[in-house]
């Protein structure tokens, strides 16, 4: 087996169940998805979708009692088949993640430069003082002014921003080739959003890095991502190359996800929300997950769930894609005005 | 009256009694903290600051009151009281010091396993702690004095028993939510083990609750001590220790001598009086106003 062929990281039609209110609950229906090295994949999804859980899958740290039918391989090697010591292998040398809310995901009575440091000390045995040299030069290499003096802090001296660049530097500090960003930015303010994606990206560019990147913003996801791959309630319903997301994505939620972005160069204009809720990944009935709130949907829809199948360069798995059948409602061509006018008659 | 100097004397008495309200809450920790250190270096030192031997029997001296040879007074063999007290500090101390001290550490390490493990081990060790729970303390001292022989470390170890859930229970709440916190799942996907979190992170970060819990515990052990010397499961004669000394000084309440029992119990309250409001500062310091 050569490294050359095999992805990365790979997902093989991967399912989860969790535990919940006494029974064992869908919460990722089917996940198929390879990353080759060096590529970027922007995970997108609304909340609940499953993303995040596709991501933990790749660490091994899914909730307790949760069940994996499928499978996730990294290299090549499966991981829910690992045992601990391999898991932990993994996680202090292969794989690292960067979460969506600093503050919470590292222990506040302890400093920063105590963070930093213990998996490379504790887990990989480096000796104390080399591990502090690496990690104040990760540090600088994030962009953190003042990296000694930060070391000493403790995380509720750092602002949000500055935090985060501390995660990614730990999620650095392990020389991984493959990074998770759990919607990185989506608790920071929006300039600060900008330097930490910038740093994200930079990062990848300087060590061949795999990225794995869940967010909600489509145009983010495009922008940095290779490849994007669409999540809803479970089950991914749409990859393709990011370059052409925005005028070929085939599948009709795809399509309503980018019609609802607002305009910038529209004053005032009424957002279009996909009407309807997300449905949770057990909710789904046997057909289309996302058949009803799809205005293009048939009775097709409602009773077989379509299969991914091959749409120009992605997948897409809908029985009525966008391009494929030009004859069925095009979300795009729908004067948003009218909607808003019917909606009022009612 | 100008309104300038009434508003000057409004805010006089508002600024007067915000500092009072602050000095008060201060004051009563601060005298607080100076009762228990007084009577702990008293037990520390008594050898050095007890006028008499506690164990001295005077039999040209026997229930006296006040005197400057006896300051307070003496009991039914002439023994000198405050001698006694000094003295009986020490293992009045010493006993739930132990019962706290050790309730704590094995409470604390079975809580967070509990919690930690989850799953058959958290039921297991929970309905065991539930089983102790159910029997009062003095149950178990009875229980173990019968097996073993009534004693002060009998009593210590009984105690200690009885006192685990009570610290286990409450560590064992926090210690879940701490364990769900997303800085434990960080951790592990830093590739660090259970037992490393848990050792340097976890119980950590639990220490402040501990250290509440045992403080406030103290003072209530030290009356469980004392209960249990009273009727004779404690300490044994003709040993110096507070609860024994009510109990010794009892029959002299009614034959005019009350000096023994009197300063005895009031050495007991005045401590635990203390230990609790110390308890309750800090639990208020160190836990944000929580419990």
């Amino acid at each position: 087996m050569t490294t050359a062929t095999v992805p990365l990281l790979e997902f093989d039609s991967l399912r989860v169940t969790l535990p919940l209110g006494g029974t064992q609950r869908t919460v990722i229906h089917r996940v198929d998805l390879a990353l080759a090295a060096g590529s970027a994949v922007g995970l997108v999804g609304e909340s609940g979708s499953g993303k995040s859980l596709t991501a933990r899958s790749v660490l091994g740290l899914l909730p307790e009692g949760a069940r994996i039918e499928g499978d996730v391989r990294f290299d090549g090697a499966s991981v829910p088949a690992m045992r601990q010591a391999e898991l932990r292998t993994l996680r202090s040398r292969h794989a690292a993640m960067v979460f969506q809310d600093p503050r919470t995901h590292i222990n506040p009575l302890r400093t920063v430069g105590d963070f930093l440091t213990e998996a490379l000390v504790s887990v990989r045995r480096e000796p104390r003082a080399q591990a502090e040299a690496k990690v104040v030069a990760l540090l600088r290499e994030v962009h953190v002014a003042d990296a000694e003096r930060r070391m000493r802090q403790r995380p509720s001296e750092l602002s949000g921003g500055l935090l985060q660049r501390v995660m990614i530097a730990s999620a650095l500090a392990v020389e991984p080739r493959l990074l998770l960003a759990d919607e990185p930015t989506t608790a920071l303010d929006v300039t600060t959003q900008a330097e930490v994606m910038a740093i994200i990206d930079e990062a990848r560019e300087n060590r061949g890095l795999t990225l794995l990147f869940i967010t909600h913003d489509l145009a983010l996801a495009a922008a940095v991502c290779d490849r994007i791959a669409v999540m809803y309630a479970g089950h991914l319903v749409e990859e393709l190359p990011a370059r052409r997301l925005v005028g070929d994505a085939a599948h009709r939620y795809t399509r309503a996800l980018l019609a609802s972005r607002p305009d910038p160069t529209v004053p005032d204009a009424r957002l279009r929300a996909v009407d309807g809720r997300p449905l949770s990944a057990f909710e789904a009935g046997p057909g289309c997950p996302f058949a009803p709130r799809c205005a293009a949907a048939q009775e097709l829809c409602h009773r077989e769930r379509p299969e991914p199948r091959a749409v120009a360069d992605g997948r897409a798995a809908c029985h009525f894609p966008h391009a494929v059948d030009p004859q069925a409602v095009d979300l795009d061509a729908v004067d948003p005005h009218a909607a808003d006018t019917e909606r009022t008659a009612r | 009256m100008t309104s300038y100097q009434l508003a000057s004397v409004v805010g006089r008495r508002a600024r007067a009694a915000r500092l009072r309200r602050l000095l008060r809450g201060k004051l009563v920790l601060v005298a607080a903290g100076a009762v228990v250190a007084l009577v702990v270096l008293a037990a520390v030192f008594a050898p050095l600051i007890a006028p008499y031997d506690p164990n001295a029997v005077d039999p040209m001296a026997v229930s006296q009151g006040s005197s400057a040879a006896h300051w307070l007074g003496t009991d039914d063999t002439g023994r000198d009281i405050a001698s006694r007290l000094l003295h009986g500090a020490r293992p009045s101390l010493l006993a739930p010091l132990v019962v706290t001290v050790g309730a704590g550490l094995v409470g604390t390490a079975l809580a967070v396993a509990a919690a930690w493990l989850g799953g058959w081990w958290d039921r297991a060790i929970t309905a065991v702690l539930d089983v102790v729970f159910g029997f009062p303390g003095l149950v178990l001292a009875v229980v173990g004095a019968a097996v073993f022989g009534a004693g002060l470390k009998i009593a210590v170890l009984t105690l200690t028993i009885a006192y685990l859930p009570y610290v286990a229970r409450v560590v064992r709440g926090s210690a879940l939510k701490e364990r769900n916190l997303p800085y434990v799942a960080a951790l592990r996907m830093l590739g660090l083990g259970g037992g490393r979190i848990v050792l340097r992170h976890v119980v950590p970060n639990l220490l402040p609750l501990v250290l509440v819990q045992t403080a406030t515990a103290f003072g209530y052990t030290l009356l469980d001590v004392a209960a249990f010397s009273f009727i004779g499961l404690g300490a044994q004669p003709p040993t110096a220790e507070w609860g024994l000394m009510v109990a010794q000084g009892a029959p002299g309440i009614l034959a005019g001598a009350p000096q023994e029992s009197l300063y005895a119990g009031l050495a007991i309250v005045v401590f635990v009086v203390a230990c609790s409001l110390l308890g309750a500062g800090l639990s208020q310091r160190l836990t944000g106003g929580e419990r």
